[in-house]
């Protein structure tokens, strides 16, 4: 086994700094009567904030600090998030405490390449979801999870060279009562190193098994079994942004940091949106829900981007945004496409799509459609909108025109001819059409094909009940 | 012709008015010999724009297009209708050989919306035609490009009033209507050359109208219906 520990340190300020490319000063703080310094950002510390101080006096230093309150439970469903996407490095992930991520990734090593290129993508998509991580990998999840904690990028792939990687680090990193930590520290004992050459049943006597165990477990000595995290069946991601905005581009630089992570927790279930939901929340208004629609179901970041960034442009926001939360509402299997061996010079079903969702995504799903033909005599009712592609082929038809008047135009008449503009030659026809009497729309025509002076055709009706009027229903064009 | 005058005539270095170079373009059939034999390649031009120009709309300017339109539609591009005048009827494209389930409509609010879809789906490579309604200001020189990129077959349905300026469109074409037969007048084409006026007949229907129900013919049934028809030849001997 190898296990891979992603580690991200402070990371409640991370959360608070990924939804934006600029870096204001930026503090998390621990809430309450008298709120703390959690956690600063460089920009912060370089005003003097550091850590510890009261928020009082740290918006005495700088006035424009941007402060946010730790949120433990965001934090749990924000690393839920990064787990959903790490899924498809590995089939194991679990969460380790509340700000790390064990990977699993002796089974993918095959499949990336080796290690170094595993890392190194690890590492390239970890920055397009906006987190800073220590990568650690060791043989054993609990030395992977030291050695991560201690902002190590260490690649340890023996046990036996274990002990000396661990030897050096300090002994705060353990996960004892911190009681513990501080009377081996008088002892003169503040590494692993020195407490792994104190005698065993001494440690086991004076500190109890628990100190014993976890460095045991760390060193491949004990089995450390993992709760293997399982992915939902619906990705929902929350992200606040640092400072409200009401502009597109920094509202989808946010956006893209949850693409991204959509991206791969489709990966790891293998499927592909069909429906995405955005919703833009506020203080005030109730939010605003952007639903994005695809033809074919898909997992490109950049395709999902630009399809926003296209329906953003039109929709108009009330105030200021707060926070967006990205949902996938419907997902398709989708598997992998094999390539042709030759080059092909058919369209790949995909791009074919994508001009469609192009333009609903700008226009509205309703304005693009397809027209099929429905089997009925009554013009009107003899075709139907229809998703495009969607159109099946149907009987052969008399001639029909290709414009259809909605609804029919009334046309003056003449000693019996019909006029439109000038009087109209009858040049074929009667096709009468009597349909429709049992549905309360009932038509009793008699179509004629009719042509103008100038010699344009049309299609013209005349009504067989009441006072036989002419009408214009279509034009040959 | 005079055997001289053939002779100098068939000179390579004499250039007659009415030729035009032919220019390797790839281009779709238009369905109509005779207008075929007057466009360089053969077709309509793909991977350019094409205009059409009417004094009004509708006359069948439409109809030139269809059966290209149908060829088209058999591959797996789209063909797309950019905010089109009226409701397109899908018994008549059928009816004329288009598959329908690569026919799109758009609808639009604005011509900026008109324009910007029509640009995208001819950039986009995955449309094989584009038809839209221009307004008097559109920017073809835009529709062009985007043509060229995209190597779709982009047609501008424009007004007769614009034939006069100037138009990046490689070929322009301006169609009038005359006793049910479409005139067409090729104002530019590639290669050059004066084009001579070219007269199609775009296939009215023919089906009589029956005396009966004629209000014309009212009254005057009896007379037609009393006539001896041509076939009916009763032989020698068997009356």
């Amino acid at each position: 086994m190898l296990w891979a520990c992603l580690h991200f340190p402070d990371f409640s300020l991370q959360l608070a700094l990924r939804a934006s490319p600029t870096a204001q000063p930026t503090i998390v703080t621990t809430g309450g009567n008298q709120p703390e310094v959690l956690s600063c950002n460089p920009q912060a510390r370089r005003h003097g904030i550091t850590p510890g101080m009261t928020v009082s006096a740290a918006i005495a230093l700088a006035p424009e600090l941007v402060e946010r309150p730790r949120d433990p439970a965001l934090e749990t469903k924000t690393l839920e998030g990064a787990a959903a996407w790490a899924g498809q490095f590995t089939s194991t992930v679990s969460l380790a405490q509340s700000d790390a991520l064990l990977l699993e990734i002796e089974g993918s090593l095959r499949l990336f390449g080796g290690l170094r290129p595993l890392m190194l993508q690890l590492g390239r998509d970890l920055a397009d979801l906006g987190y800073t991580a220590a990568i650690a990998v060791a043989p054993t999840p609990a030395a992977a999870r030291l050695l991560a904690r201690a902002g190590m990028n260490a690649t340890i792939v023996d046990t036996t060279a274990l002990e000396t990687a661990l030897a050096g680090l300090p002994l705060c990193l353990l996960e004892q009562p911190e009681d513990v930590i501080r009377t081996l520290g008088l002892m003169g004992v503040h590494t692993l190193g020195e407490c792994l050459a104190l005698p065993r049943d001494g440690l086991a006597r004076r500190f109890g098994q628990a100190l014993l165990d976890e460095l045991d477990r760390a060193l491949g000595r004990l089995p450390d079994p993992r709760a293997p995290w399982i992915a939902p069946s619906r990705y929902k991601a929350q992200l606040a942004l640092p400072a409200p905005v009401q502009e597109t581009e920094p509202l989808l630089f946010a956006a893209n940091r949850l693409i991204q992570e959509l991206a791969g927790y489709l990966r790891t279930r293998q499927v592909g949106v069909t429906r995405l939901k955005l919703a833009l929340r506020y203080e005030d208004h109730r939010p605003t829900i952007v639903m994005l629609g695809f033809s074919v179901p898909c997992r490109d970041p950049r395709r999902i981007l630009t399809l926003l960034r296209e329906r953003l442009a039109n929709v108009i926001l009330p105030e200021r945004v707060e926070a967006i939360v990205l949902e996938s509402a419907e997902t398709r299997p989708l598997g992998s496409r094999n390539l042709s061996l030759f080059p092909e010079d058919r369209l790949p079903e995909e791009e074919r799509w994508l001009i469609i969702e192009h333009l609903r995504a700008r226009l509205g799903p309703e304005s693009v459609y397809s027209i099929v033909s429905h089997p009925d005599h009554r013009p009107e009712l003899a075709w139907r909108c229809c998703e495009p592609g969607a159109s099946t082929a149907s009987a052969v038809h008399a001639r029909r025109p290709l414009w259809l008047m909605e609804p029919p135009q009334r046309l003056r008449s003449e000693s019996g001819l019909p006029m439109l503009g000038t009087k109209l030659t009858l040049l074929a026809g009667p096709e009468r059409i009597e349909s429709g009497w049992w549905d309360g729309d009932d038509v009793q025509r008699d179509y004629f094909v009719a042509c103008d002076a100038a010699g344009v055709s049309f299609w013209v009706f005349r009504e067989r009940r009441a006072d036989k009027a002419w009408f214009l229903q279509g034009v040959f064009a | 012709m005079v055997p001289a005058l053939d002779l100098v005539l068939s000179n390579p270095a004499v250039w007659r008015g009415d030729q035009y170079a032919k220019v390797a373009v790839e281009s779709i059939p238009t369905g109509f010999a005779e207008l075929d034999a007057q466009l360089p390649g053969g077709g309509w031009p793909r991977a350019a724009l094409t205009e059409l120009l009417t004094s009004r709309r509708s006359i069948g300017e439409l109809r030139l297009l269809v059966p290209a339109l149908a060829r088209l539609s058999m591959d797996d591009k789209w063909l797309v209708l950019v905010a089109p005048p009226h409701r397109p009827f899908a018994p008549g494209f059928e009816s004329l050989g288009v598959n329908l389930s690569r026919l799109v409509v758009v609808e639009t609010r604005s011509d900026g919306e008109s324009l910007w879809a029509a640009e995208r789906c001819l950039r986009s490579g995955s449309c094989a035609a584009v038809l839209a309604w221009s307004g008097p200001r559109t920017p073809l020189r835009r529709l062009q490009l985007a043509a060229e990129e995209g190597k779709s077959l982009g047609v501008v349905f424009g007004s007769t009033r614009s034939a006069a300026h100037p138009s990046p469109a490689p070929l322009r074409i301006q169609v009038s209507t005359a006793r049910g037969r479409l005139e067409l007048q090729i104002i530019k084409r590639r290669g050059g050359g004066w084009a001579p006026p070219l007269s199609l007949d775009i296939g009215c229907p023919a089906l009589p109208v029956h005396p009966e129900l004629d209000p014309k013919a009212a009254g005057t049934s009896r007379v037609c219906s009393a006539r001896p028809l041509p076939y009916r030849r009763v032989p020698h001997g068997l009356a």
